[in-house]
């Protein structure tokens, strides 16, 4: 198979002005600077592996409904990329491991756990996150989820409540919030430390009974 | 994580040609296992060939039965039409299965590529063989709760760690690949391989082979089916012990049977001598306990998860029971 028959309709890190300017340094700057995976490819020679080891590819993704044109490593999770990159910092890091559903956003309606997701594999898709959950954006009126969590008391610390409010939204969209059994089934991915969960189950059940559009 | 090169494939023979060129190139599905893996320098990969644009998602009716494809989400297959109501077993298994967030990101043919759950595997700083052959096995003698009873060897108790894998095992699935060397089909219960000397190998897949679709063949068992979970809380958690049981009724009579067990081994642990003892038997309590006590022979602890020895025929029995609604 040739090479140009792999690529078809796909993308792999395009050259860039990086790349010639790594080609043309010197093996010591490079090495000072280089992971493993670069470094292996310098003992190979193979001067090609090491640029794209630095590369940054292109990514267009919409976020709470503005398109972002964005260059990013491929090792970038959705998660650090939200927070360090668009200082989205309302999505938060718990566990890092896709344990705990602090980090809870939807990708196309869907929700998903930011950290285990790479950025690069939402390239061209909608991301929503709690910024984005109230109409008219973070200085419009609150999303009935919000308010619910406020009259219930659905939290302590709050530091995994945006991942609890964007995944109870879901559960709701789902069509798996038709009683408490059933929501705390299906709000299982969210973990909360200071166990607010019958107040969570509360504010839920509220929001689905008041027929609230979520 | 590791850096690496990222590269995006449309096409099945794209993908293959990709991870065949070298082993340090791996596919990337939903990614909620490999990710976690690289997070924790478990693996890692010099490049990445993301796979999920390739159209491979549909479920869809066969001749024989349903093919659904290898990149349709986890969520996606549980709550199907035409799975909800021929193959419930499957349904069940899938949403014991993780959380809604993960189920919505996990594939199917990434979830029977998922890497075992030990945690000597998953820390890089202790023995284990699967990760690092020749290491050693840090949980023989070690905390082994959560580990193997059937078909163990000196260098691997580790168990698969997969619901749905267990019902596609008692479902009689087949497993279609495309790969270097052309296409090929392998039964669901020779996919996964028993650890042996050679616990680095999870399943029976060549360098480069990519799962396309898993095909199921009608049966008659979906009006009589049961995944029974044991695990450590009620939702979220591996399972301890897991049963999936599929019967065809005549009256009071077992015509067919499906037994399969989780977390007891290093594979979907299908118990064909069960099958054969509860055929033409009569669906009672004492007929259920005479199968587990056969499913159970070989059986055989590693110290803390010398409960399971107890857990497994208890759960069989259970399971048996909703399955043909004795319970």
């Amino acid at each position: 198979m040739k090479d140009d028959e792999i690529n078809d309709g796909s993308v792999e890190n395009p050259g860039s002005s990086r790349r010639g300017f790594l080609k043309q340094s010197s093996a010591l700057a490079a090495l000072a600077m280089t992971p493993p995976a670069a470094l292996t490819a310098v003992e190979k020679g193979l001067d090609e592996k090491l640029a794209v080891a630095f590369e940054q590819i292109p990514l267009k993704v919409e976020i709470n409904g503005a398109m972002q044109q964005l260059k990013i490593e491929p090792r970038v999770t959705l998660l650090d990329l939200l927070r360090e990159q668009l200082n989205l910092t309302g999505t938060k890091k718990g566990c890092d491991y896709g344990q705990c559903g602090a980090c809870t956003v939807h990708v196309d309606g869907q929700r998903v756990n930011a950290c285990l997701t790479l950025a690069m594999t939402t390239d061209g898709c909608k991301v929503t996150t709690i910024e984005g959950l109230a109409e008219g954006g973070p200085e419009g009126k609150l999303h009935p989820m919000q308010e619910a969590f406020i009259k219930h008391d659905g939290f302590q610390c709050g530091y995994c409540t945006p991942g609890q409010i964007m995944s109870a939204v879901a559960c709701i969209r789902e069509g798996h919030a038709k009683n408490p059994d059933e929501i705390r089934e299906y709000m299982s991915g969210n973990i909360c430390r200071c166990g607010a969960y019958s107040n969570i189950v509360d504010a839920i059940m509220d929001v689905k009974q008041g027929g609230a559009k979520v | 994580m590791n850096q690496f090169q990222y590269m995006r494939v449309t096409n099945p023979k794209a993908a293959v040609a990709a991870v065949s060129k070298d082993n340090t190139t791996m596919f990337l599905a939903g990614g909620t296992n490999l990710i976690d893996l690289m997070k924790r320098g478990v693996e890692a990969p010099e490049k990445l060939v993301d796979i999920t644009r390739i159209p491979l998602n549909t479920i869809e009716k066969t001749a024989t039965g349903l093919r659904i494809g290898a990149l349709a989400k986890n969520t996606a297959v549980a709550e199907h039409e035409l799975v909800v109501k021929n193959f419930p077993l499957l349904s069940m298994a899938l949403n014991a299965g993780a959380s809604p967030q993960l189920r919505n990101m996990a594939t199917i043919g990434g979830n029977m590529m998922q890497r075992t759950r030990c945690s000597y595997f998953y820390d890089t700083a202790l023995p284990c063989n699967k990760r690092e052959p020749g290491s050693g096995c840090g949980a023989i003698g070690g905390y082994n709760r959560m580990h193997a009873i059937f078909g163990t060897s000196t260098k691997c108790i580790a168990v698969h760690p997969s619901d749905m894998c267990i019902a596609l095992v008692a479902l009689d699935a087949t497993v279609n690949v495309s790969g270097p060397k052309g296409d090929r089909r392998i039964p669901f219960a020779d996919f996964h391989r028993l650890p042996g000397d050679t616990p680095q190998k999870d399943n029976m897949l060549q360098p480069g082979e990519l799962i396309m679709s898993v095909d199921l063949p009608m049966n008659g068992f979906a009006g009589n089916s049961h995944y029974l979970k044991v695990r450590d809380r009620a939702s979220y958690a591996f399972a301890l012990v897991s049963v999936g049981v599929g019967l065809k009724m005549s009256g009071n009579t077992i015509q067919d049977v499906r037994l399969a067990m989780g977390g007891v081994a290093h594979k979907p642990w299908r118990l064909t001598e069960a099958e054969k003892f509860l055929k033409g038997k009569p669906a009672t309590e004492a007929t259920f306990k005479q199968a587990a006590e056969l499913a159970m022979k070989g059986a055989k602890g590693h110290g803390e998860n010398d409960f399971k020895l107890t857990m497994a025929p208890n759960s069989i029995v259970e399971a048996l029971k909703t399955a043909a609604k004795t319970a």
